[in-house]
């Protein structure tokens, strides 16, 4: 079978199943004897296996199987949660992991047996009572399905039979057909239940004519049975075969069958005096399709079978209205997102040079069509902003995994520590979010590593034995907040000095002129480490420079508060959208430049005559703070346009809670601007943060304030 | 007709396809020089070009093309002749780089397209000292006059 169409719907459900997994071993680790926990890893378990044994990735299936063994057997109450189980549990869930991506890779599992685990696994299961229960694993379900054959296997006899069915069946034995009753019970962890019914249905509707099903066949295409059903069918085959088709379905736990006797059926001599009414029309057609059916029985068989089915129809619709409300959401390829955004991108250019054409016009341009550009604008707008959402994905599917990896950390730090998560469903752009994991782990490593005290200390301290490593996401106007917060030593700014003085980072007279936070932000330099031993979690000095490089090329910021001895605080500040944003466009020399609404604060008019200096700078003072002044058009290398020289256009930007005032000639007005990239072969100029192109189909540069301050 | 003659002339063709090398000619000054035809995306008209601060000279700026922001290098600055004279026969060449993306390079004029067969090409040895060299890799040889072949590699790796 060639299953390549379906790797990819696989591979997201694997995912998906696997961390459902990791965060539902988790909460068994807590709470050990949680039924619907141990109900949903099995569930988990179970499609896992299914869906890896149907893609034909056996040793994965393999390895899911055997967990599903324990898991079963954990359900069963004969085997306890012990955490050496856990431990085991998440390996097996790395490796699964591991076959995931091997299987993203290469379309193949790749050809570890993950045999250890595999034995581990199986110990478990035998050491749990001496072996003895092990050889009872494997036979329990033999047994099972032997016993209820005399039990509850006669269900075929309790089946209240009609007039008309009576008939049918008598006049199919004077053919010499076999009559069979038929119970199949489907799989307990089967979630398509009537999928898997319909699939009986049409094996033995092959082999033989179904003329009595029990609950109907409408309710069970509805969905409305327990575990099993009987049937009662009419064929020239052998009770073997009937029986052997049936099982090959899978997901089905047992079939039992047997030739039916009439006589044994606890409704025959009552049917037999209903005489009442015989039931209109269709009824009357069943006597009559035997004698055909006898020669094409597989043609014929449909019939029969829609007559019981349609009688029960007027009763059925109503409880119809209980089945579990799908969710109605399609998963639509990331490419065709961004190509969409991108054909959104073009239009918001091209309405942006319909607005700069009609307002160039000098000539009265007749108001109709100012409106409808108006009205343009406004739906480009909306447009922009659906699809926007639509790019939207909430940060859970990468937060999702600290928890385990928390616990991990925990462990082989040997420090006692929780991590606490909020605003889960905060929504980033599906690239920002993507691309966040890594700095986020490195934020989360960092604290527990280097934040977080040892027990001794912390005891010493007064603090709770247990650390705390909080992760908060929040919005904030366009921004996106995300803070990973410690209750650990916090940052040692001597120490960091110390050691920035040592790398030859600074001399030590700058670092005596150094404040705390300029200290502190040494720490996101290159190879910056203050561990004292590299451990394998933390320390090599590849950790926060990354974090804010990554951070800063999804256009977002990272910044840290620290109290010695209290904690600290990480913020992550990032743009919800990194494709198109608000601008101010402005005029520096004979340029224009756009700077992004975001980090703007105020714009203020200055007389020339208030700009004082402080230290040899340009500063201002406005409104109690003194604000420094960046004359954009000495940065950018231009010769300034602006011929009023008393007076100054400054536009306040801010960055985190840093003001700075930049000085520009002239200002165009508030637009809504696509972000382009400058292409690789400029090396990022640093304050240009990309370009963007006007709607006169010319460029301009858009200007990083950030970088500026 | 005869038809092996037909055949024969096919064959001939296939034969001169894969012997030979497209290459469009351009001139600076009254040297030409030649690109070759496969790593072109575009040949647009002088247009404005958006100046990006703190960039080395050579790297006049951006233009727009189709939506699309695209780098733009003054190839004379590049070779370390003096600096373009625009008029109305400079164009700009876009080339496909297979690592950067596509860069504009600023001519004096676009002349021609010739084909040109492997022995009418020579290649030339490297020369470090000689910056204007090091972009030239070959020389070719076309009715009679020379043509010095770009060596689109080296002006992507020195952008880096």
């Amino acid at each position: 079978m060639d299953v390549s169409q379906y790797l990819e719907i696989f591979l997201d459900e694997a995912r998906e199943h696997l961390q459902n997994l990791n965060t539902r071993i988790m909460e068994l680790e807590s709470d050990p004897e949680s039924m619907d926990t141990i109900n949903e890893i099995f569930r988990a378990a179970h499609s896992l296996k299914g869906m890896a044994g149907t893609m034909g990735y056996s040793r994965m299936q393999t390895l899911t199987h055997d967990m599903e063994n324990v898991f079963s057997e954990v359900r069963n109450g004969n085997l306890k949660v012990v955490p050496e189980m856990v431990d085991l549990l998440f390996k097996c869930l790395d490796a699964l992991e591991e076959y995931t991506d091997n299987i993203q890779n290469s379309a193949d599992e790749g050809t570890n047996d993950n045999e250890p685990l595999i034995r581990q696994l199986n110990d478990f299961l035998s050491g749990r009572d001496g072996g003895v229960k092990q050889g009872n694993t494997a036979h329990a379900p033999a047994a099972e399905s032997a016993a209820p054959v005399d039990g509850a296997g006669n269900k075929w006899d309790e089946i209240s039979l009609e007039d008309s069915q009576i008939r049918v069946i008598k006049e199919a034995r004077n053919q010499g057909k076999n009559i069979y009753g038929l119970n199949v019970r489907i799989h307990e962890a089967c979630i398509l239940k009537a999928a898997r019914a319909f699939l009986v249905f049409k094996a033995v509707e092959g082999l033989g004519e179904i003329i009595i099903s029990d609950p109907s066949a409408q309710d069970v295409e509805d969905e409305k049975f327990d575990r099993d059903f009987t049937l009662i069918i009419l064929s020239d085959a052998e009770l073997d075969q009937v029986i052997a088709a049936a099982s090959a379905v899978s997901e089905i736990e047992r079939v039992v069958g047997a030739p039916i006797e009439l006589e044994n059926n606890k409704n025959y001599s009552a049917a037999d005096e209903a005489e009442e009414s015989p039931a209109p029309e269709e009824v009357k057609q069943v006597p009559a399709q035997p004698s055909e059916s006898a020669a094409e029985p597989a043609a014929a068989a449909s019939a029969p079978a829609a007559a019981p089915a349609a009688a029960p129809k007027n009763d059925v619709k109503k409880p119809a209205s209980n089945k579990p409300v799908v969710n109605c959401t399609v998963r639509v390829d990331i490419e065709k997102l961004d190509s969409l955004m991108n054909l959104v991108s073009e239009l918001i250019i091209a309405k942006n040079s319909l607005v700069a054409a009609s307002s160039q016009e000098e000539t009265a341009v007749n108001s109709a069509f100012n409106e409808q550009i108006e009205y343009l604008e406004s739906v480009t707008t909306n447009l922009h902003e659906s699809v926007m959402k639509v790019r939207m994905v909430p940060i859970e599917s990468v937060v999702t995994k600290f928890p385990r990896m928390i616990r991990d950390l925990s462990k082989k730090l040997d420090k006692k520590m929780e991590l606490y998560m909020s605003g889960e469903e905060t929504e980033l752009d599906r690239t920002v979010v993507d691309e966040i994991g890594d700095p986020l782990m490195h934020l989360l490593r960092n604290s527990a590593d280097h934040g977080l005290e040892s027990a001794e200390v912390r005891a010493m301290r007064g603090k709770p034995a247990v650390g705390s490593i909080f992760l908060d996401a929040y919005q904030e106007g366009n921004n996106v907040i995300i803070e990973v917060r410690d209750d650990g030593n916090g940052i040692d700014v001597e120490a960091v000095k110390a050691k920035a003085i040592e790398r030859g980072a600074i001399t030590p007279e700058q670092a005596a002129n150094m404040t705390d936070k300029e200290i502190i932000s040494l720490l996101f330099l290159p190879s910056f480490s203050t561990a004292k031993q590299v451990t394998d979690v933390s320390g090599r000095g590849v950790g926060l420079d990354v974090v804010k490089s990554k951070i800063e090329s999804l256009s977002g910021e990272v910044e840290v508060k620290s109290q010695l001895g209290v904690g600290s605080t990480w913020t992550v500040r990032l743009p919800l959208t990194l494709a198109i944003i608000q601008a101010l466009m402005v005029v520096v020399g004979d340029e224009k430049y756009a700077i992004s609404l975001g980090s703007i604060q105020t714009l203020e008019d200055i007389p020339a005559s208030d700009v004082k200096l402080v230290q040899n700078k340009e500063v201002i003072h406005l409104r109690g703070s003194v604000i420094p002044l960046i004359r954009l058009n000495q940065v950018l290398d231009v010769e300034s346009s602006n011929k009023d020289e008393a007076n100054l256009i400054v536009v306040i930007v801010k960055k985190g809670d840093q003001l700075a005032g930049l000085v520009i000639d002239e200002l165009i007005g508030q637009q809504e601007i696509v972000i382009k990239s400058l292409g690789k072969y400029i090396r990022q100029c640093k304050f240009i943060s990309g370009a963007t192109i006007l709607g006169d189909g010319e460029i301009a540069l858009i200007l990083d304030a950030n970088a500026l301050i | 007709m005869d038809l092996s003659l037909a055949n024969n002339y096919v064959v001939e063709e296939e034969q001169s396809i894969i012997e030979t090398v497209q290459f469009i000619v351009i001139r600076f000054g009254e040297e030409q020089y030649g690109i070759d035809i496969r790593y072109i995306d575009n040949i647009v008209r002088m247009q404005h070009i958006t100046r990006v601060p703190k960039m080395p000279a050579y790297l006049k700026g951006v233009i727009n093309l189709r939506g699309e922001v695209i780098p733009v290098i003054s190839m004379r600055l590049k070779m370390g002749l003096a600096a373009d004279e625009i008029t109305k026969a400079s164009r700009i060449i876009v080339v496909k780089l297979e690592q950067e993306g596509n860069v504009g390079f600023i001519v004096d004029e676009v002349k021609e397209v010739v084909q040109l067969t492997a022995d009418e090409i020579e290649k030339i040895t490297y020369n470090a000292k000689d910056e204007k060299a090091n972009l030239i890799n070959a020389v070719g040889k076309h009715n009679g006059e020379l043509i010095s072949l770009f060596d689109l590699s080296a002006v992507s790796l020195e952008g880096n």
